[in-house]
């Protein structure tokens, strides 16, 4: 696996350190001004070497880090193929653009004496999601998994409604029993194999693939990664902590958190497990196919009842996350490609939606439907924002909702699932109702309070930003497409 | 000449590109600057018209003139190509957009309506989808700016705001989304999994492809998919679309929408199924049930409204299902027929509309009951009714008759005695529920509203806005011309199938 072929590119070590070294900077420096000020810088700084990342790994096929110079599986390494530098650009364009927005949102939002603290914490859950996707050892993985979910659960608890205490202790509990499931499932593959390198795991593991100690462990894996994942029906931590964390939060982790999930099951499933043909040995697949439907269309239900917006979106989240397994489950190279693209345009549609969402609690401190009564009259350019992103949850073309949507169906179609095509497609017209519900009262009922204006362009410009980065990837596909398509091959194929 | 200046590909795009920019300008305007606006508004439909009717002589040559916009998909552009049928359609959606415009501003104005600028913007959007739909080069374009259409025609079928028109909405954006995404796109992502392609091709893409109960099963998804045609029973979104102003009704009916509909199933049957399959496979005969069906059904619901507005919506569910079934008949020349009657009835629909709305600007009237002895007052409104009814019913010399009498010749040619039955029929039901409305206004005596009602006042009317009275006389003029020169439809009619 090890070689001279392949260049130490420390820019993979980089991406994953400065985030991390930033955080305790802005702990000393303890100024609201000066930790936002770092951490913006921080993650523009990631978003650059995610780009340049992004293109050594279209040049070179992967990147590879070995840490302190020992040679895997000794040392611990770390490695970037194709789809791990579009995970983490996704990581990257949403950092860089959650910063800028978070300003005035987290002034109004956070006690002013935590708000050094709350930028300390999105910079080490930062840091946590680049690190799980960079790592190429198992255990890293977890070491970076908990990073990330203690500093997100940190993050949730900041919310303004006492609620958010309860809904992050929930998160706490859930996400605690899903990543010492991970680890369990990580120990015995140590015991049978005596590796903790996913590419040496890889190879070993048709030697051992047949003990019960690896379908424990693989039991022990799923159902960990799908607790994260928040694949349905293990998503009942995400509602609330969705709902009741600070704008921001909200934000940057309905955009990154769930994907980066989706990811470690992939990694899991395709890379550790990918000499097995897991799909062949295992009836994994009915599971998780079923577990995708149930969750596209009970989630989506869930999401038409919903009062408060927000938490009708993180149903919506919900629903998307079986999108994204669907592909997954579907184990072709079409599926799993349409399973990652959607990983790309759904974080970069809820980002837009629970962006403006985020605006209209700044302006009116309110998020039921009521409260939005004729505010697309009163913040017309936020809801302009929240339009493209709701018409890109039910997949209208030139949306890259429509672009999943074509990816997946094509897949369905292609190994004979028509009665999967046809779901999907009722599915989204699940998602007309439930945004439309929304549009209705913004454009068409008469507004009722007179003191609402738009928020501040610090706000507005990174919205719209995202916003026009999902429009322009919906009209032209085809980036984003192919790269996913590179991504499902090379994880077939394996590095 | 126009391409003195611009190259034959930047006038397609700027085709579609121009109502936005006016749109846009629009929108900047405001309220504010109504005038002005109103202007903007009009001179950008002037251009828009001029920009497409440019167009037409190339095409006649027959020059097929194409541009890629973008690669939406890997393999599959957003492409802009000019055919006859939809320079056809564009022609009909631009030239009636200056009529509607001119009339907008008498209604609008003349009811004093809210959100106008909102109004006029979401207008240019959907006139922008209609020519993106008319010179759409595969199904996925067509796809887009369906949606498109759909999308930015939400709001003027809302427009009022009151809880009537939020319920019509929803039935409106409801069987339109549900139908279009469910139906449709499953089709063509069918079509494009068997083929591989998305592109409208001469004599088809399906043909060797698909036989037997799939290709009915597939013919069953285009047409049920395509809502905008309003084949029964998923005509419902059209009355209940009623809630609209009445230029917007003139939108739904004559200019845009439902035009987008009946072309699709036409440009989808020529150009993706084709037709010698169909011949061969004979997979058509239910849509030639069906859309017999609905023209019979359709007239009779109409017959039983006395609501005006209702009753000619009823009649449009009709008259789309004529040209639904010219294409079910498969001749070459009841092609040329169908393409011709979205010309001829556009003409006279919008003449219907604009009369009702006249009707209602000046007398506050909505049922037909009420209009007795109404021609005394509104001359001018009401003779344009007339002609706007008897191309309705398809009597010389108005502009229906052609295009019925091409539809029934190629019925009889193929001997389709069904077709014939269904003609002859819905004429008669069209007479009927048609030729009362006229006599009414015409030969009975007025009666006056009892004091009590609040429009009572109204009774002492004359003619409606001048801008409104121009509009629909012109239209009226319009159904008429087009029976004494029916070149250019006609010309591109029978290009579009290659002659006869």
């Amino acid at each position: 696996m090890s070689g001279a072929e392949v260049m130490s590119d420390p820019w993979l070590l980089l991406l994953v350190v400065v985030p991390l070294l930033a955080a305790p900077v802005c702990v000393l420096l303890r100024s609201a001004g000066g930790a936002w000020s770092i951490a913006t810088a921080v993650s523009w700084a990631v978003l650059g070497i995610a780009i340049k990342l992004l293109m050594t790994v279209l040049e070179k096929g992967e990147v590879v880090y070995r840490i302190g110079g020992w040679d895997a599986p000794w040392g611990i390494e770390y490695r970037l193929d194709t789809v791990g530098a579009f995970v983490v650009l996704i990581v990257a364009i949403i950092g860089a653009l959650v910063l800028p927005y978070a300003k005035q949102s987290v002034l109004k939002e956070i006690r002013h004496d935590r708000i050094y603290l709350f930028y300390t914490m999105l910079l080490l859950c930062l840091s946590g999601l680049l690190g799980i996707t960079v790592t190429g050892d198992a255990f890293n993985l977890f070491v970076f998994l908990e990073i990330s979910s203690l500093s997100s659960y940190v993050l949730i608890s900041l919310g303004q409604d006492r609620r958010a205490l309860t809904a992050a202790f929930r998160y706490l509990i859930m996400g605690t029993i899903g990543a010492t499931f991970y680890i369990i499932g990580v120990g015995l593959m140590y015991q049978m194999t005596g590796t903790l390198n996913m590419a040496d795991l890889k190879t070993i593991m048709p030697a051992v693939a047949d003990t019960r100690t690896i379908m424990a462990a693989l039991a022990f894996l799923t159902v960990g990664i799908s607790l994260k994942l928040a694949l349905f029906p293990l998503h009942m931590w995400l509602p609330n902590a969705y709902t009741f964390a600070p704008s921001v939060v909200t934000v940057f982790l309905a955009a990154t958190a769930t994907k980066v999930s989706a990811y470690i099951l992939l990694r899991i499933m395709l890379t550790v497990f990918g000499e097995v043909h897991l799909f062949d040995v295992f009836p994994l697949q009915p599971v998780l196919i079923a577990m995708a439907l149930a969750a596209m269309f009970l989630a989506s239900l869930s999401a038409i009842w919903q009062q408060n917006i927000k938490r009708m979106l993180a149903y919506s989240s919900v629903a998307q996350i079986g999108y994204i397994v669907l592909g997954i489950a579907l184990t072709t190279e079409a599926g799993i490609a349409g399973g990652i693209v959607h990983m790309f345009n759904h974080a970069m549609m809820k980002g837009t939606a629970f962006m403006a969402i985020g605006a209209v609690v700044f302006a009116t401190g309110a998020v039921t439907l009521r409260d939005l009564e004729g505010i697309g009259k009163q913040m017309p350019i936020t809801m302009g924002a929240f339009v493209v992103a709701g018409l890109g949850l039910i997949g209208v073309p030139l949306t890259p909702g429509f672009i999943s949507k074509w990816q997946l169906i094509m897949a369905s179609l292609e190994v004979d699932m028509w009665p999967l095509a046809a779901l999907i497609l009722l599915s989204s017209l699940l998602a007309v109702i439930y945004v439309w519900r929304v549009f209705e009262v913004a454009y068409l009922r008469e507004p009722k309070r007179t003191d609402v204006s738009e928020v501040p362009m610090s706000m507005l410009v990174p919205t719209w930003s995202l916003a026009l980065i999902a429009v322009y990837f919906g009209a032209n596909g085809t980036f984003t497409l192919d790269l996913a398509v590179t991504s499902a091959r090379q994880l077939m194929e394996g590095f | 000449m126009l391409f003195d200046y611009l190259s034959e590909a930047q006038a397609i795009q700027l085709a579609v590109i121009l109502p936005l920019i006016g749109g846009l300008l629009i929108a900047w305007m405001g309220e504010r600057n109504r005038n002005l606006r109103e202007t903007v508004s009009l001179t950008t439909a002037v251009l828009e018209f001029i920009l497409v009717a440019s167009l037409t002589g190339e095409v006649l040559d027959g020059a097929r003139p194409s541009v890629d916009l973008f690669e939406m998909l890997p393999g599959l552009a957003i492409t802009l190509t000019v055919e006859p049928l939809g320079q056809l359609f564009a022609l009909i959606a631009s030239g009636l957009w200056i009529v509607n415009t001119v009339y907008s501003i008498g209604y609008m104005r003349g009811n004093k309506e809210g959100n106008q600028t909102r109004f006029y913007v979401c207008f240019a959007i959907a006139i922008s989808a209609a020519v993106g739909i008319a010179y759409a080069g595969n199904l996925l374009t067509l796809f887009l700016f369906y949606e498109v259409m759909t999308i930015s025609t939400y709001p003027l079928v809302t427009h009022s705001g009151k809880d009537e028109a939020i319920r019509g909405g929803r039935t409106y954006l409801g069987i339109l989304m549900a139908t279009s995404i469910g139906f449709l796109l499953l089709a063509m992502l069918w079509t494009y999994n068997i083929t591989g392609t998305l592109d409208f091709v001469e004599g088809g893409i399906l043909a060797g492809q698909v036989q037997g109960p799939e290709l009915a099963i597939l013919m069953f998804l285009y047409m049920y998919g395509i809502g905008k045609a309003a084949l029964m029973p998923v005509h419902r979104w059209l009355p209940a679309a009623m809630v609209a102003p009445t230029p917007v009704s003139a939108l739904l009916h004559a200019v845009a929408v439902v035009k987008a509909g009946v072309f699709s199933v036409v440009k989808v049957v020529v150009y993706i199924f084709g037709l010698d399959l169909l011949t061969a496979e004979k997979s058509d005969d239910w849509l030639l049930f069906m859309a017999g069906f609905t023209i019979i059904a359709a007239s009779i619901i109409a017959l039983r409204q006395d609501n005006l507005k209702r009753r000619l919506a009823y009649s449009t569910v009709s008259q789309l299902s004529y040209v639904i079934l010219a294409t079910a008949i498969l001749a070459p020349i009841s092609m040329a027929g169908a393409a011709m009657h979205i010309a001829a009835h556009a003409f006279g629909k919008i003449t219907l509309f604009f009369a009702a709305g006249s009707i209602y600007t000046a007398a506050h009237k909505t049922e037909i009951s009420q209009l007795d002895g109404i021609g005394k007052r509104m001359p001018f409104t009401m003779i344009a009714f007339g002609i706007g009814a008897l191309s309705m019913i398809g009597i010389p010399p108005t502009a229906g008759f052609i295009s019925k009498w091409f539809i029934l010749s190629g019925a009889l040619e193929t001997g389709e005695a069904f077709a014939v039955l269904i003609i002859v029929a819905s004429t008669l039901l069209n007479a009927g529920y048609f030729l009362p409305i006229i006599y009414a206004a015409f030969f009975k005596e007025e009666k006056p509203r009892p004091a009590d009602d609040p429009y009572a006042k109204y009774d002492n009317h004359g003619e409606a806005p001048l801008a409104v009275v121009l509009a629909l006389s012109f239209t009226a003029l319009g159904t008429i011309v087009l029976f004494f020169y029916p070149d250019v439809p006609l010309a591109l009619g029978r290009a579009l199938v290659g002659g006869w």
